[in-house]
């Protein structure tokens, strides 16, 4: 009895405060999103709210099990878990239903479950229990094959459900291995290659190229003591194109290729810094030229591969995979009506219920995916203010409180928790707004589904349990 | 344990980067970027226009003038709009293939930026095809047809009057935000200056819809909802027959035909001609480049735009400022052979001699004119000529001349009345006499006057000093009349000079021996009138007469000018006689007359005198 008493003492409130308030906004969202009069009832549990209502009771009650059970428990049984979860995500192959082109999902009469959410938490506490052994050393080439294993298995499993999305957030691990000792420049490169992969394909060459100018002139002005300078031969680049292109091309009525225009510019600033590098010996340019030569060179392969290699139902699968074909009514029609409903709401929003875009079906998929459409119509710019600073203020709570745990278990896996949750809210709501492509992940504790929101939930609240036991 | 500080700030930082980016984005799209609230409402509400019927016009007896018929615009929603059998929507239609593509290729274009908001397919569409359309539109997803009214005219006469309507331009749309693409405005004559009271005011009905294009429930409960409110009637103050009638005697002439009931300023009809068939400008304006391209100008209404000298008639003026300025009375004799021989001098025809104030005007003399004109200008009761000269035109402008008589007629011009400095430019300051300008005393010269001017003047010299402002249109119906027209408008001179005048435009066309429109007198109707004959350089000479009958209680002020035609006795003056007729009694005896000039052409020799020009 006592030790009951003690979890409850012990649990971080701030956190589960915020946790309440998200799947109470959420709540509401969805039932602005799909409101009518007819079912204006928000308890009716033949509409999505109504049963909404039912999945967060239950995720309530899976809060208090949680921290009732023996946090022990979660790192014995790690493996166990993490196993099942692959099993199921095995079964699911063949004994699920397939609902928007995914097979992903078990049906058990009314409901239906995605394992994949729940793989989430599984290779969370697979992970944190590898990692937090003793003798455990990053370096080690055989712990990161161990590490890619745990993280990749379940990863190609999703992938194989075609839910692509769900697949892409085990990515985001690497952002806990960064805390754990991952180098910066790994985590770094990894994430600049799969972004100049995803860019070359959906941003004119030029913008890519500028994107490249700009990283390399970052990492330059990193290395470089010299920072004033850099700066400058920086601000003087990308100024004397956009004066070129805006000011001197249209009175010299000249047309010429802007992305040979912005090469030329890079080429010559960097033979400039060449020269002075040589006189003054700087080594750090060297290597920022080796990476900017590399990374032009990756990108127009990754034109010439895309282009040439590849097979035109290959490059449908991959513009789909992004976003770029994915929408039967026009280019971009999800994201454009996306855009047009969050738009509309302006400073304050149009108020509760009395959104339009939503409730009248312009946006799709409004009470899953697309359920931060609804917050941004119908209380605006204020309202997502409030929601994208409680995601922040979650997110900074996760990893102080996995910071301040003594066990490494807990820490590794709190990163866990912060890396996936930080992956879903970012990209959810960049999708939305058009700065990332369509990838249908759900907006953790918002969105409508049981899985989801059981998975982030039991996700949350393991990690509460643990800090609430840190001191025993 | 490895306990990094570094890498959880780096951590956060990543963090609260992220929100920053996300906030970024949507303070931008939300509230800098007014673009999305626009596509968000024209994605979700449904106007619904409603077009008010254009009000109707009728004539002073409750005639009918312009009425209104159905006609339908197809209409074509997007993305609604399937696969279709384009063949057979053209035989439909009867319309090209070629000219349906392209319309369809239009429509598909706006599919992505209109989406449901509705766009023509194809304007006016006649009731008969519209009936077949009906019968067929379950083949034609996403078309339907709107009413939209037309204009119709059961006389078809006074089109430079009654104007015409046609879709509103850009321009217009700027102007007065009320219109939107689409809609119908009126145009010059009285469609234009009572497009207000006509057009009656759109009524329009928001909805708020679904994706599927299904009507949910009305926008903010109506909020912004108007009704229709229909066009209203106007009653005008021609007399359709009188017009129908006018516009006969001119038919291939080039001139005017103004009458005004003096009693009330009313104007009974307005005749340009050539003039426009109004018939010709309803709906697709398909004729309005070609009336623009005709040389004869149709467009342009000679009746009240048209500036000309007005010839004799004006002795009556000057004949009238005599005599208040006294150099002038009804005894005053002048001798004339054969017209006015000091200076350059002034030709004039064999009639008796000398003359009388009555006589002169019964024979038009010339001669007696410049006397008079002189004796006014040289008046040694003004300091110098230009005291004189001004205080002349005053006299003249009070008459209405030189200026516009301010009518409801949108297209009405001032004419022109000179100015000493115009005369200081042509001459030199100070170095013009009032033989000079002597041409001024028999109506030529810098002098320019529309027939609106005379028929106004006619109708001054009937009431004996006022005139009534002249107007088109009575009333709008269920408002009350405009009091601007129910004001005496008195000029400068006293009512005793109009005897002796008016005894001379009876003479004129009563008179015996020297009359010069004798032959145009009404059986049993006191008609008075004064001829015209204004010299033209160009080509023949213009014919105009002036009158009003009967002589006691004026019913009708009538202005003829009739360009290339001649003497004013031979063309004008029958005209204005026969209409008086007309209208006094409801028929025409002097048949030979009309046949006559009903057969008369100067549309051959207006040609011919360009040629030579």
């Amino acid at each position: 009895m006592r030790r009951q008493v003690n979890i409850f003492r012990q649990l971080d409130y701030t956190t589960a405060g915020i946790y309440l308030l998200l799947i109470l906004i959420g709540w509401l969202s969805i039932y602005a999103s799909v409101y009518n009069e007819e079912h204006g009832n928000i308890f009716d549990i033949s509409q999505r709210y109504g049963m909404q209502l039912i999945w967060i009771i239950s995720s309530i009650f899976l809060t208090i099990t949680v921290l009732l059970i023996n946090h022990k428990f979660f790192s014995v049984l790690a493996y166990i878990i993490y196993g099942s979860i692959i099993l199921l995500l095995m079964l699911v192959l063949v004994a699920g239903v397939e609902v928007n082109g995914s097979r992903s999902w078990f049906a058990i009469g009314q409901v239906r479950l995605q394992p994949a959410e729940l793989a989430k938490v599984a290779a969370s506490l697979a992970l944190a229990r590898f990692m937090c052994q003793y003798n455990f050393n990053l370096k080690k080439l055989q712990n990161i094959l161990m590490i890619g294993v745990i993280i990749l298995l379940p990863m190609a499993l999703i992938l194989l459900q075609s839910d692509t999305g769900s697949a892409l957030v085990f990515v985001s691990l690497l952002l806990m291995l960064y805390r754990e000792g991952l180098s910066g420049w790994v985590v770094s490169i990894a994430a600049f290659c799969i972004m100049l992969f995803i860019l070359s394909i959906i941003w004119e060459p030029v913008s890519v190229l500028l994107f490249i100018w700009i990283a390399c002139l970052a990492l330059y002005l990193f290395f470089n003591k010299n920072k004033y300078k850099v700066l400058l031969m920086g601000i003087a680049s990308i100024g004397s194109y956009s004066l070129i292109i805006n000011y001197l091309l249209p009175v010299l009525k000249l047309s010429i290729d802007y992305d040979y225009l912005f090469l030329g510019i890079c080429v010559i600033t960097l033979i400039v810094e060449g020269i002075i590098a040589v006189r003054k010996k700087i080594k750090s340019f060297w290597l920022i030229l080796l990476i900017f030569v590399s990374t032009v060179a990756i990108t127009s392969s990754v034109d010439y591969v895309y282009d040439h290699l590849l097979q035109q139902h290959h490059r449908n699968r991959i513009e789909e995979m992004l976003g770029i074909r994915d929408d039967p009514q026009g280019t971009g029609y999800n994201v454009n009506q996306s855009k047009i409903a969050i738009g509309s709401g302006g400073l304050t929003g149009k108020g509760f219920l009395h959104g339009t875009q939503t409730k009248y079906n312009f946006v799709p998929e409004q009470s899953t995916d697309f359920i931060f459409c609804t917050i941004g119509e119908e209380w605006g710019f204020a309202g997502v203010l409030i929601v994208i600073a409680l995601f922040a203020w979650l997110l900074v709570k996760i990893v102080e409180i996995s910071e301040r745990q003594r066990d490494a278990f807990a820490r590794i896996y709190g990163y866990c928790v912060a890396s996936i949750i930080g992956f879903h809210v970012f990209l959810n709501i960049a999708m939305t707004i058009g700065l990332a492509p369509v990838i249908g992940i759900p907006l953790p504790f918002i969105s409508y589904g049981g899985s989801s929101l059981w998975a982030f939930t039991i996700m949350l609240f393991i990690l509460l349990k643990f800090d609430a036991v840190k001191w025993e | 344990m490895n306990n990094s500080p570094y890498k959880k700030n780096i951590i956060i930082i990543a963090i609260l980067f992220c929100a920053v980016i996300l906030l970024g984005r949507l303070f931008y799209i939300q509230v800098i970027d007014t673009s999305y609230k626009i596509t968000a409402n024209n994605n979700v509400l449904r106007y619904e226009v409603q077009y008010p019927a254009r009000g109707l016009v009728f004539d002073r007896n409750g005639e009918l003038m312009v009425g209104n018929k159905t006609t339908y615009d197809i209409m074509v929603i997007p993305r609604e709009m399937k696969a279709i059998d384009t063949l057979d929507l053209c035989n439909l239609f009867d319309i090209s293939y070629t000219q349906c593509k392209s319309i369809l290729e239009n429509v598909d274009r706006k599919k992505k930026r209109q989406g449901y908001q509705a766009v023509v397919f194809l304007k006016q569409v006649p009731a008969e095809i519209y009936a077949l359309f009906q019968e067929k539109s379950f083949k034609y997803p996403g078309f339907y047809a709107q009413v939209r009214t037309l204009r119709s005219y059961p006389r078809n006469v006074a089109g430079n009057l009654l104007g015409y309507v046609t879709e509103v331009d850009t321009a217009a749309i700027r102007r007065n935000p009320y219109y939107k693409m689409g809609d119908y405005i009126g145009k010059s004559g009285i469609e234009g200056s009572y497009e207000e009271a006509l057009r009656g005011r759109k009524g329009v009905s928001i909805y708020e819809r679904d994706v599927h294009n299904q009507i949910k429930k009305s926008y903010d409960d109506g909020k912004y909802d108007t009704t229709a409110i229909a066009g209203k009637d106007l009653i005008c103050t021609i007399d359709i027959k009188l017009q129908e009638y006018g516009e006969l005697l001119m038919q291939n002439k080039i001139g005017s035909i103004v009458a005004i009931d003096p009693g009330s300023g009313e104007i009974l009809a307005l005749i340009s001609a050539p003039g426009i068939d109004p018939s010709l400008l309803v709906g697709i304006n398909r004729n309005f480049q070609q009336l623009q391209m005709n040389p004869l100008r149709p467009l342009f209404t000679r009746a009240v735009m048209s500036s000309y000298p007005p010839g004799s008639v004006f002795k009556v003026a000057n004949a009238l400022i005599g005599q208040q300025e006294g150099i002038l009375t009804p005894e005053t004799r002048y001798g004339c052979a054969m017209g006015y021989k000091v200076g350059r001098g002034v030709d004039c025809h064999a009639h008796p001699s000398p003359l009388d104030l009555r006589q002169s005007i019964q024979m038009s003399c010339n001669a007696y004119y410049c006397y008079v004109f002189r004796n006014l200008i040289d008046n040694p009761k003004y300091d110098n000529i230009s005291d004189a000269f001004n205080q002349w035109r005053k006299y003249v402008q009070s008459f209405g001349f030189g200026s516009k008589l301010d009518t409801d007629i949108p297209q009405e011009l001032g004419g022109t009345l000179p100015t000493t400095d115009i005369y200081d430019r042509i001459h030199g300051k100070n170095k013009w006499k009032s033989l000079s300008i002597i041409s001024l005393a028999i109506g030529q010269g810098e002098i320019g006057t529309t027939p609106l001017h005379l028929a106004n003047f006619a109708a001054l010299i009937a009431n004996k000093g006022y005139y009534y402002t002249p107007h088109v249109v009575r009333n709008v119906v269920d408002e009350p009349e405009n009091p601007k027209y129910k004001e005496k408008r008195y000029c400068m001179i006293d009512p005793v000079y109009f005897e002796p005048v008016i005894d001379g435009m009876y003479l004129a066309v009563n008179g015996g021996q020297g009359a010069t429109a004798s032959w145009v007198k009404i059986p049993g109707i006191d008609m008075c009138g004064k001829t015209g004959t204004v010299q033209n350089t160009h080509g023949e000479n213009h014919s105009v007469f002036m009158s009003f009958a009967p002589r006691e209680n004026p019913k009708i002020a009538i202005a003829v000018y009739m360009e290339n035609a001649g003497w004013g006795s031979t063309w004008a003056a029958p005209v204005a006689s026969l209409l008086t007729e007309y209208y006094l009694t409801g028929e025409v005896k002097r048949k030979d007359m009309e046949d006559r000039i009903v057969a008369g052409n100067f549309m051959s020799k207006e040609s011919r005198a360009k040629k030579r020009k």
